[in-house]
């Protein structure tokens, strides 16, 4: 008698406890943009161009 | 008979050498498949310094790309590592090169990220590109 009772108790409960839980995650209506390449300086970019230069022409197959 | 197998040996050294001497120009030019897709527009050069999909992706288009872009990051991890750079910066500067190199009809990805057709003007580029 008691068992029965507890088991009606627990799939009373047993929702609300599962509801409960639940998170509402809302999909940001703007795309997300990622900004890559904000921390290439320039400098780095100058030391660097005749060997990128370089880089292209010898592996012209991939370029 | 010392001498004949010595003689085989250098044949054979010598079709060796002959061999790489053919293969290696061919491995110069870019794949057929490749040059197609760059000459139709369906590839072009990224803003990043790889290779992207202009059109809508194919499996095999993503494949190819894929595997161009797997080689190019190999070459730009190597040449990063010999200027003491990192990877990106590496290869965003190859690829203000290489959008700087782009034929008229090719396609290259704009500063603001969008696809634009190269004409006989100079290239929409990244301000911090040389």
């Amino acid at each position: 008698m008691a068992g029965h009772r507890m088991r009606g108790l627990c799939a009373v409960l047993l929702p609300a406890i599962m509801l409960g839980g639940c998170i509402n995650v809302n999909a940001p209506d703007k795309p997300i943009v990622i900004e890559l390449n904000i921390n290439i300086r320039q400098e780095v970019i100058y030391r660097l161009a005749e060997d990128a230069a370089d880089t292209i022409e010898e592996n012209a197959d991939i370029f | 008979m010392r001498n004949f197998v010595r003689g085989g040996m250098l044949a054979a050294a010598a079709g060796a050498a002959l061999a790489v001497g053919i293969a290696a120009p061919a491995m110069a030019q870019r794949d057929p498949a490749y040059a197609a897709a760059r000459a139709e527009g369906k590839v072009g050069e990224g803003r990043d310094g790889y290779l992207g999909i202009v059109v809508q992706p194919t499996p095999a288009l993503q494949r190819l790309v894929d595997d161009i872009n797997i080689k190019r990051r190999a070459v730009y991890a190597r040449k990063a590592q010999e200027n003491n750079a990192t990877i990106e910066e590496f290869a965003f500067t190859a690829g203000c090169q290489a959008i700087a190199r782009t034929e008229p009809g090719e396609k290259y990805q704009a500063p603001d990220g969008s696809w634009k057709t190269r004409t006989s003007a100079p290239p929409e580029r990244d301000p911090r590109c040389p």
